[in-house]
């Protein structure tokens, strides 16, 4: 079986400040990432803030672009001629839910979007399939008549979600998608996540602080430093035993905060 | 229990309806907006509704006052001005031309700068910001300074005032839409519509424009009036519409030579230009307001 994500020796310089005299910062530079992931499986990203996790996931959706290396889906090198499979493949959750949803139009437009720009169903056809995907996140289907402000933040994450979900895709990628939520609304998404994970089969990659969920949900995890892949593995093994000392840190640190809720 | 009454709300009112559910909680906005129709009813329909030819000079009743003056007569309600010319329907066409041409002038301008500033905010590099820089050092100089010196050039005129007044208008508009669509074009829902495969023009009109509302409303307010001031300052100095024309700023420049005798003349026109900037701007900030708390609450 091919994976289904297959990512080579990715690699990109942050070259904005080149020209800039009085602000010398140093180049930031990202990789050589390598990553495997087969349907159905979930990938964590886990680091520090500022190794680069969110760049990574923007380089996997296709916001940025790498300066060298190739991300193959099903064996196939994604380039610019094949944007639209990407677009339909491969989704993104964003770290702000709040942000991303669009504060003018209703959420049925922010949903409609995807549809109209990447398939050709008709009005009817979309109509359809907007309220299906609401009710797939546990939402009504009225509220595609509602506007961002007024819905809380874990239904603006589950609309995040049906809009990543609304084209079918292979591949969702989500930026801290847990990270602003209260621990009952988190519990719910993460098991909304996974059902729906289970039913369709998606790979799922995702960026986390929360080790918990991490170890929840994850079937592998990559640690990044400094913009390096510092390790790399199953979840069972990177838990148990860790090689390198940042991992070592950080593990210890989440198994401490366990015992100490145990105790 | 019917169905209909399980929830309270069953209604999912529009963008457009929302925005109208807010305006009329302020009260007085509108009356603005009543205002507002007013004035648009006179100049739509000025050619039913005014008793006289602007135009009609009538030898034998010379600057007869207004009604409500113990000597004026029913038949010129506002009185007459110098040359016998009925002043309700001066002031009637009056509105129609300047208000009427106002209106014409903001939308052209509107159309024609928030295109361009679209484009300059959508494009990078050196186009974007030559468009920027070359038209912010318009925007220091005051729109009447830039209608003089377009009238200089082209000539005295109505035609021309507006050609002037609209190219003086336009750079604000195009710096207003590029500032807000760069600001926008950062922000993350602009990025998910750019994964969702949307080209730049769908990004603009689909993403953007939705939002842009309220920055709308804010400048073609400030536009109109400053429009209307301007064509009627222009007509004022005779640089704008000449003299026989019903023009609110002509007519006021015609009834200085007889204020001393008739401030009716120049009275009427000028309260029907307060009128008129009264009501703009209540709607304007009631409009603004609404926009903003549709999206509130």
């Amino acid at each position: 079986m091919t994976d289904l994500i297959h990512v080579e020796d990715l690699r990109f310089v942050n070259k904005k400040d080149s020209f800039n005299f009085f602000n010398k910062t140093k180049q930031f530079e990202l990789g050589p990432i390598n990553i495997d992931l087969k349907a159905g499986e979930t990938l964590a990203i886990i680091g520090a803030n500022g190794s680069g996790k969110s760049l990574l996931a923007k380089l996997l959706v296709g916001l940025e672009k790498p300066d060298s290396g190739q991300i193959y889906l099903h064996g196939e090198a994604l380039t610019k001629s094949n944007q639209r499979q990407r677009c339909l493949n491969i989704r993104m959750i964003f770290q702000n839910s709040n942000e991303s949803l669009n504060p003018g139009i209703t959420l049925g437009s922010i949903l409609d979007e995807p549809l109209r720009l990447n398939t050709t169903m008709s009005m009817l056809e979309r109509a359809a399939k907007i309220e299906q995907t609401l009710v797939k996140v546990g939402l009504m289907p009225e509220h595609q008549f509602f506007y961002r402000h007024m819905l809380s933040d874990g239904q603006r994450q589950r609309v995040a979600l049906a809009r990543a979900l609304i084209l079918n895709p292979q591949v969702l990628v989500a930026d801290e998608p847990f990270a602003a939520l209260d621990p009952s609304v988190r519990s719910q998404i993460v098991n909304l996540l996974m059902n729906i994970q289970r039913e369709l089969g998606l790979g799922f990659i995702f960026i986390s602080h929360n080790l918990g969920i991490v170890r929840h949900i994850s079937d592998k995890i990559i640690v990044m430093r400094h913009g390096k892949v510092i390790e790399a593995g199953r979840t069972e093994v990177i838990f148990n035993w860790p090689k390198e000392e940042y991992t070592k840190k950080l593990v210890h640190a989440h198994q401490a905060l366990i015992n100490r809720q145990n105790t | 229990m019917s169905r209909s009454e399980l929830y309270q709300e069953e209604f999912h009112p529009s963008p457009l309806q929302h925005t109208w559910l807010e305006f009329k909680e302020n009260h007085i906005a509108v009356g603005g907006l009543c205002c507002f129709i007013f004035i648009l009813t006179i100049v739509l329909f000025c050619n039913i509704l005014a008793p006289f030819d602007p135009l009609l000079q009538k030898t034998d009743a010379i600057l007869i006052p207004p009604a409500w003056e113990p000597n004026g007569s029913i038949v010129n309600v506002f009185g007459t001005d110098a040359l016998g010319r009925d002043l309700l329907s001066r002031v009637m066409y009056g509105c129609q031309m300047t208000f009427g041409i106002s209106i014409i002038l903001v939308l052209v301008a509107m159309l024609v700068g928030v295109s361009v500033g679209a484009v300059a905010g959508m494009s990078r590099g050196v186009r974007s910001s030559v468009v920027n820089h070359t038209l912010d050092s318009m925007m220091a100089i005051p729109t009447l300074l830039i209608a003089i010196i377009i009238i200089a050039i082209l000539g005295t005129g109505l035609v021309n005032s507006m050609w002037a007044i609209t190219l003086a208008l336009t750079p604000q508009f195009i710096h207003q839409t590029r500032d807000f669509v760069r600001q926008e074009r950062k922000k993350e829902y602009v990025r998910a519509a750019k994964l969702d495969g949307a080209p730049p023009t769908q990004i603009f009109i689909r993403s953007i424009l939705p939002n842009m509302g309220e920055v709308l409303v804010v400048q073609g307010t400030l536009a109109l009036s400053i429009a209307i001031l301007d064509i009627s300052a222009l007509g004022f100095l005779n640089l704008g519409a000449q003299a026989p024309t019903a023009e609110l700023g002509a007519m006021l420049s015609e009834g200085i030579e007889v204020a001393y005798m008739a401030p009716w003349s120049i009275a009427l026109p000028g309260a029907a230009i307060f009128l008129m900037m009264l009501s703009i701007n209540l709607v304007g900030d009631g409009l603004r307001s609404a926009l903003r708390n549709r999206l509130l609450h």
